[in-house]
């Protein structure tokens, strides 16, 4: 036993909606205003970034099927060396992008109700004990009505034989259910695009995790 | 305190009983917002435990300052508050560099976003939207305009207590937490559906800011404590590795 064991653990502070109105403080121009020099955002790359270019475009559906205008999205991935810009991941021989950090924002919008991020594919991340994982990206959904925020993960349609034998999708245990983790690639006007529709309740409701 | 955690090493379980469940319908948009099935728990990989790093350079000298980042004529309408407190983790680490940022109504509680119709007035000199790091004690501060309560569509007469939003980025994925921070003596506490959906007398007194006698400013601000406690990291003494082979 380590010494910090022994001590009684705080309590998680507790969740709360992010509410309506999560864009002023999180984007703020989506809310419609310009208050900070610097805005984080839904475009990961520039110029000098490495890797394949895509765009993730997709919707989020409540239990009704209704199309949710007010969600914001988070996003967290590797480069395309399969490398987290964090000083946690030592994988070795692979290197840092000085020109990917790997993290995006993005909200529906209010009319159409479609989210983009416009980044890379990751390359192959080593999963636990040096396991398997697939190449994916993970997101975190917030919105008014949802009480904690949800974690999920995304996964590359023509990366079909990685996927059958990443841990983690291996862990769900009724497998139609993966299905809602894969995000299907299409060609628009030469355009890499990989859909991927988020269903927080009802018919095909997407695999959430407890992280 | 211990040893630091190596930057690589697991998180604690989350406690979900510190949490509002998913689907607390006294707060009606849950209803239909709420998975239904149970989460699937993973054991947590370097996707989990690694996280964005932020930088002090990119935000502005004024993003923790919501007095001023928005004032365009004038000072904003409102009595002037300090906010302050420490992020620690649940081994009571302090949480260096995480990202907290803060959003609110302004002081007749009305929202600076386009969707907000209250007929509350709006502030040309208000923004209610700021940011900053935490310092190397996990320590953060910000001064601002004390929001109003405002009411809400839910049952037709509910209303919010005042309160500001908080988001925080820590050092680990995992580690993402919203929340809301209410203030000391609002009588709306007693009953918002929203802040009621928290399971504990004990977790919902964790989100209601004390006034902070010792921290008011001499003839300019009054001053509220907010701390914030995120998910523990490990020591990866014995401990499985997210990465590596198995000792």
């Amino acid at each position: 036993m380590t010494q910090q064991q022994m001590q009684p653990l705080m309590r998680e502070t507790a969740s709360q909606t992010a509410g309506p109105y999560v864009h002023i403080g999180l984007a703020p121009r989506q809310a419609g205003f310009e208050i900070f020099e610097n805005n984080f955002g839904s475009v990961l790359t520039n110029d000098k970034t490495k890797g394949e270019r895509i765009r993730i475009e997709g919707r989020v559906f409540d239990g009704i099927g209704t199309v949710l205008k007010d969600v914001l999205i988070e996003s967290w991935q590797a480069n395309a060396a399969g490398k987290y810009a964090h000083p946690g991941d030592r994988q070795p021989g692979k290197e840092v992008d000085p020109n990917f950090r790997g993290w995006g924002r993005s909200c529906t919008d209010f009319d159409t109700g479609i989210y983009t991020i416009d980044t890379i594919k990751p390359g192959v991340v080593t999963g636990r004990n040096g396991g398997f994982m697939a190449p994916h990206i993970n997101l975190w959904i917030v919105a008014r009505g949802i009480n904690l925020g949800l974690n999920t993960r995304m996964y590359f349609s023509d990366e079909a034989e990685a996927n059958k034998k990443d841990a983690v999708l291996n862990v769900i245990e009724w497998e139609q259910r993966r299905a809602t983790l894969v995000a299907q690639r299409e060609d628009k006007g030469g355009q890499v695009v990989y859909r991927f529709d988020i269903r927080l309740q009802g018919e095909a409701e997407t695999v959430f995790f407890d992280v | 305190m211990g040893r630091p955690p190596a930057t690589d090493a697991e998180y604690l379980m989350r406690d979900t009983t510190s949490h509002p469940i998913a689907l607390t319908p006294a707060y009606k948009t849950s209803v239909l917002r709420s998975p239904r099935l149970a989460p699937i728990s993973l054991e947590q990989s370097l996707s989990e435990v690694t996280a964005p790093v932020f930088r002090p350079e990119e935000l502005g000298a004024l993003d923790n300052d919501m007095i001023m980042n928005c004032a365009k004529d004038g000072l904003p309408i409102g009595e002037r508050i300090v906010v302050h407190g420490y992020v620690h983790d649940q081994l009571g680490r302090p949480v260096s560099n995480a990202l907290v940022e803060v959003w609110q109504a302004n002081a007749s509680g009305r929202y600076r976003h386009k969707k907000d119709q209250y007929i509350g007035a709006l502030d040309p000199n208000f923004g209610g939207c700021g940011r900053m790091l935490t310092d190397a004690n996990g320590y953060y501060a910000y001064r601002t305009i004390r929001p109003g309560p405002y009411p809400w569509r839910n049952r037709i007469n509910d209303w919010r207590p005042a309160h500001i939003h908080y988001a925080i980025s820590g050092n680990g994925w995992v580690q993402r937490l919203i929340t809301q921070m209410y203030f000391e003596g609002d009588p709306l506490i007693a009953t918002c559906p929203i802040l009621r959906g928290v399971p504990s007398e004990e977790q919902i007194r964790g989100l209601i800011a004390l006034q902070d006698r010792g921290a008011f400013v001499q003839l300019d601000s009054r001053a509220y404590r907010f701390d914030i406690v995120l998910r523990g990291q490990r020591a990866t003494l014995f401990e499985n590795a997210v990465q590596g082979a198995k000792q």
